[in-house]
């Protein structure tokens, strides 16, 4: 009982800063998004009514976001109620490589490595896990866990790369794994127009369908998309807490992500450390690619990365560069990037207006004196310093 | 003048750091204040110069109460401090530094510094300062710049000056410089707070002695009275100074260094062909200034430092080229010289810094999975043998005064099986009572037959603790004598003097 408590507590000291600056966020964007509207303008003249207009549009585009990504009534008119879910759905398949990208920035911070190269990560994940899963027929089960860990390896061969060069050159992994970005993304340009790429008959830069073996299945029968990659997701996000709290491996992670110093003074080897973190993480990364490949999109394209790569780094700031927030945050992304596109057909309200709500969300988790003042909150618990150290370390 | 505090109370939170204090001092004396650390002394300083406000008391200079509520109004009343931790901007000149604050312009806004460099020439010049006015601070020696920090008070005329900690930071010669110039400044008619925990410096330096404990004053003494008795009204109890050492009887060979060479990125010889032996049973004290090849030599003997060119053996096994994991595995027990940079990771709990270089060995870890409740059970068990004073193990080492913290890195060091003891600087930054502490600890591993390397530039730190001590000077080794020398035989060589009194052991 009383360890349930202290457990409460720490929860709502930890979620505090996220969940003020989540509302903070809403509450700025409300009136960007009143301000933008032409019918709100209008009434430029009549206080009252302008108010009120306002409120309605604001309502309107929040609710648009709510349906667009959690659940819309209107969507089991004729169909079962269960349809009515299918924003969710499309929230959790947008999630889903989100969090293992997320898992993979987020574990690099927990070494005091800042890897940029998610998305190149990423496009290996999905090269590897496409090639065994169109190439090879094998039986079921088997063929796709093969795919999957085809394309972990594949990504955390050319992640670990990163940290051997670090580790052995020093060179640094910020800037390396930014190029190395470019060279998968036109990599994966160049693999798409091979032989062994194309599908036969064709000459558009697309990959074969993944067999059927190889595909993760749905979860809620075929009319939703959401598929078992989500339980890879959540099995990753519980393998990187494992690691970090239980065991030799995470605590020199962290020993090196916390103070190198201390951590090569204790006999803890700082190359061993890098070149593991980045195999992992490239294993991490390429997993979301693998998952993405393997459970929605079937045929790999040259933009089959999308930004997964780029929003992950996002998305770690914003879990903190721990396994459950990272979890928590991708979600979150998941569901306003599909809400936005409902929001943007049913209203006024462009898309953009969901950047501004990110990015405003990770201002205010980078600069929490802000929050403090705005809801004049003294002992807001800020353990950013993992993911606000400098680069030159 | 004379400048006066007057029932001084600062709380932070819950914990009384400044309660009802008295402290007086006129024109032409030196008041020494002594305290352990937490005593609450930067924080009552703090208060007279300014940088933190009283939640009650009142300030008097001449007898009429003033108020200061920033340092500008400090200035102005004639009081100046040079801080514990330097207040100046390392990439400037040294006239920069003296004018920030208080810049004067020309036309097109252009710096006027002449002014600024003929006073500090004039000042330099009364005190026998040796300052360049346009030499960059970060590359003056430690003393020099406290030199700077002096001048800029005194430039704005101090007839007060506050001294906080000021030979923490210095060598033994510098420290007698200081003590120089101070005396120098009481015979001009400058009224000076010293502050510190050493106590051969109050005795040599103060006119009168106030005592802090836990923000308190709890007596106050002359500087003829013994070290014994300052001690124990500083920590409250009796403390014994010089540790008990016991004769002992010396064993074999436990590491023999043999010609070793370390350079530097550009390829200059930091150290060079340093031969040493240290035996089971011995302490052997490397003694010299800061910055003379020491620190690079301790974090050689781990394999820390790169290239390494000679031989090291332990107990007969060549371990250059080891990794340092490899290293502290053939028995060796290490302190770094920087606790809070290379001995502990802040952020970790007090459990987790306890199994830094064994996590990896059981029962801490079973193959690749760590037993957290084991870690624990261990710190507990460590806590209590080396007296830590925490709430709790899980809390962060971050949360320990300087005492502990260093108590943790002895607790990990010494509780597995070593042949050598490498401890640098192990009390730097420590209050008595902890140095106390740290120096049985040290000797009971000589007592049992260990091999002790210490590397220390304290001079008090190197005659209590040392069977033989090695004096080096510009990477060398200079001499290694017996522990009967005397304390200015030593200081000479720590200044590169060999002279013929010192007979080499
Ligand atoms: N700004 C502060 N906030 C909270 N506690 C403080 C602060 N400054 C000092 N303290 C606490 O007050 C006590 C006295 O500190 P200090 O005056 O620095 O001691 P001393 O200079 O004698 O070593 C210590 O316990 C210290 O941790
Ligand atoms: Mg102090």
């Amino acid at each position: 009982m009383n360890s349930l408590r202290k457990l409460g507590t720490k929860l709502s000291q930890v979620a505090a800063l996220p969940f003020l600056s989540f509302l903070l966020a809403f509450f700025i964007s409300g009136i960007l998004i009143a301000v933008s509207d032409s019918r709100v303008l209008k009434l430029a003249g009549h206080p009252w009514q302008m108010i009120k207009m306002a409120g309605t549009v604001i309502g309107n585009a929040y609710l648009a976001l709510f349906q667009g990504s959690i659940f819309d009534i209107n969507l089991t008119h004729g169909h079962s109620f269960f349809q009515g879910f299918y924003p969710l759905s499309e929230t959790i398949v947008t999630a889903t490589p989100l969090i293992l990208t997320g898992l993979s920035v987020a574990l690099a911070f927990q070494s005091g490595l800042f890897n940029i190269g998610a998305q190149g990560q990423f496009v290996f994940g999905a090269i590897g896990a496409s090639y065994i899963g169109f190439h090879y027929s094998l039986p079921p089960v088997l063929h796709l866990l093969i795919s999957l860990a085809g394309g972990a390896l594949l990504a955390s061969i050319w992640g670990g790369f990163v940290g051997l060069l670090k580790a052995k050159t020093g060179a640094h992994e910020v800037i390396v794994t930014i190029m190395m970005n470019y060279i998968a993304g036109y990599f994966i340009l160049w693999i798409l127009k091979t032989k062994a790429f194309l599908r036969p008959g064709r000459i558009d830069p697309m990959a074969p369908e993944v067999g059927t073996n190889a595909r993760l299945p749905h979860l809620a029968g075929a009319d939703l998309r959401i598929h078992a990659g989500i339980f890879v997701a959540l099995l990753a996000a519980l393998f990187v807490w494992w690691l970090l709290t239980r065991t030799t491996m995470g605590f020199k992670f962290r020993s090196v992500g916390a103070n190198a110093s201390a951590a090569k003074t204790a006999g803890i080897s700082i190359a061993y450390v890098t070149t593991a973190t980045m195999a992992l993480c490239g294993a991490l990364a390429g997993l979301g690619g693998a998952v993405h490949v393997l459970g929605s999109e079937y045929a790999m394209t040259a933009d089959i990365a999308g930004s997964f790569g780029f929003d992950a780094i996002t998305v770690a700031l914003l879990g903190r560069a721990k396994p459950v927030g990272t979890v928590f945050a991708a979600l979150l992304f998941g569901a306003l990037r599909t809400g936005g596109r409902t929001m943007q057909s049913n209203t006024e309200t462009p898309l953009d207006i969901v950047l501004v709500i990110q990015a405003l969300i990770v201002l205010f988790i980078a600069a929490p004196a802000l929050v403090r003042y705005v809801f004049r909150i003294k002992n807001l618990k800020t353990s950013a310093s993992i993911t606000s150290k400098g680069w030159n370390g | 003048m004379s400048f006066e505090l007057r029932g001084i109370t600062k709380t932070f939170g819950s914990l009384v750091a400044n309660d009802s204090i008295d402290l007086k001092v006129e024109a032409g004396e030196i008041l020494a204040i002594l305290g352990e650390n937490g005593a609450g002394k930067s924080t009552l300083m703090n208060i007279a110069y300014g940088l933190l406000q009283a939640d009650s008391g009142t300030i008097l200079v001449d007898g009429k109460e003033i108020s200061i509520n920033e340092p500008s109004d400090a200035l102005a009343a004639g009081i100046g401090m040079v801080h514990q931790h330097f207040m100046l901007i390392p990439v400037f000149t040294v006239a920069e530094n003296i004018i920030l604050g208080h810049e004067r312009t020309g036309r097109a806004g252009t710096l006027k510094l002449e002014d600024a460099r003929a006073a500090i020439k004039k000042v330099s010049e009364e005190f026998g300062f040796d300052v360049d006015p346009d030499a960059i601070v970060e590359e003056l020696p430690v003393g020099v710049q406290q030199r700077v920090e002096i001048i800029k008070a005194l430039i704005y005329n101090a007839k007060v000056l506050i001294l906080d900690e000021p030979t923490a930071v210095l060598t033994p010669q510098e420290t007698d410089d200081l003590l120089r110039i101070m005396k120098d400044l009481k015979a001009k008619g400058t009224a000076i707070i010293f502050i510190t925990h050493k106590l051969r410096e109050v005795k040599i330096a103060a006119d009168r002695i106030s005592i802090i404990r836990r923000g308190k004053v709890v007596g106050s003494a002359q500087p003829s009275a013994s070290q014994e008795e300052l001690a124990s009204l500083m920590v409250g109890r009796e403390v014994t100074l010089a540790p008990d050492k016991t004769a002992h009887t010396i064993g074999d060979v436990i590491l023999s260094v043999k010609d070793i060479v370390i350079k530097d990125h550009t390829g200059r010889d930091i150290v060079s062909d340093i031969s040493f032996d240290v035996c089971a049973g011995e302490v052997l004290a490397i003694a010299g200034v800061q910055g003379n090849g020491q620190t690079e030599v301790a974090r050689a003997l781990i394999n820390l430092e790169d290239h390494i060119v000679g031989s090291m053996k332990l107990d007969g096994v060549e371990i250059n080229g080891f990794s340092v994991h490899k290293s502290l595995d053939e028995g060796i027990a290490f302190i770094p010289e920087s606790r809070e940079l290379d001995g502990l990771i802040s952020s970790f709990s007090i459990a987790e810094n306890l199994v830094l270089d064994v996590h990896t060995q059981a029962p801490y870890a079973k193959g690749i999975s760590l037993s957290p409740s084991q870690i624990r059970a261990e710190a507990e068990k460590r806590i209590i043998e080396f007296d830590i004073r925490t709430q709790s193990v899980s809390d962060p080492v971050s949360s320990l005064s300087g005492g502990n913290k260093q108590k943790v890195v002895l607790a990990r060091e010494l509780s597995r099986p070593v042949k050598l003891l490498i401890a640098s600087q192990p009390t730097r930054g420590l209050d008595v009572g902890s140095i106390e502490f740290v120096h049985e600890r040290i000797l009971a591993e000589r007592d049992a037959g260990r091999a002790v390397l210490l590397f220390s530039t304290e001079l008090d730190e190197v005659m209590a603790l040392a069977d033989r001590i090695a004096v080096m000077y510009r990477g060398k080794i200079l001499a290694i004598v017996n522990s009967d020398v005397t304390r200015d035989q030593l200081g000479l060589l720590m200044a590169g003097v060999v002279s013929a009194g010192a007979k080499s052991a």
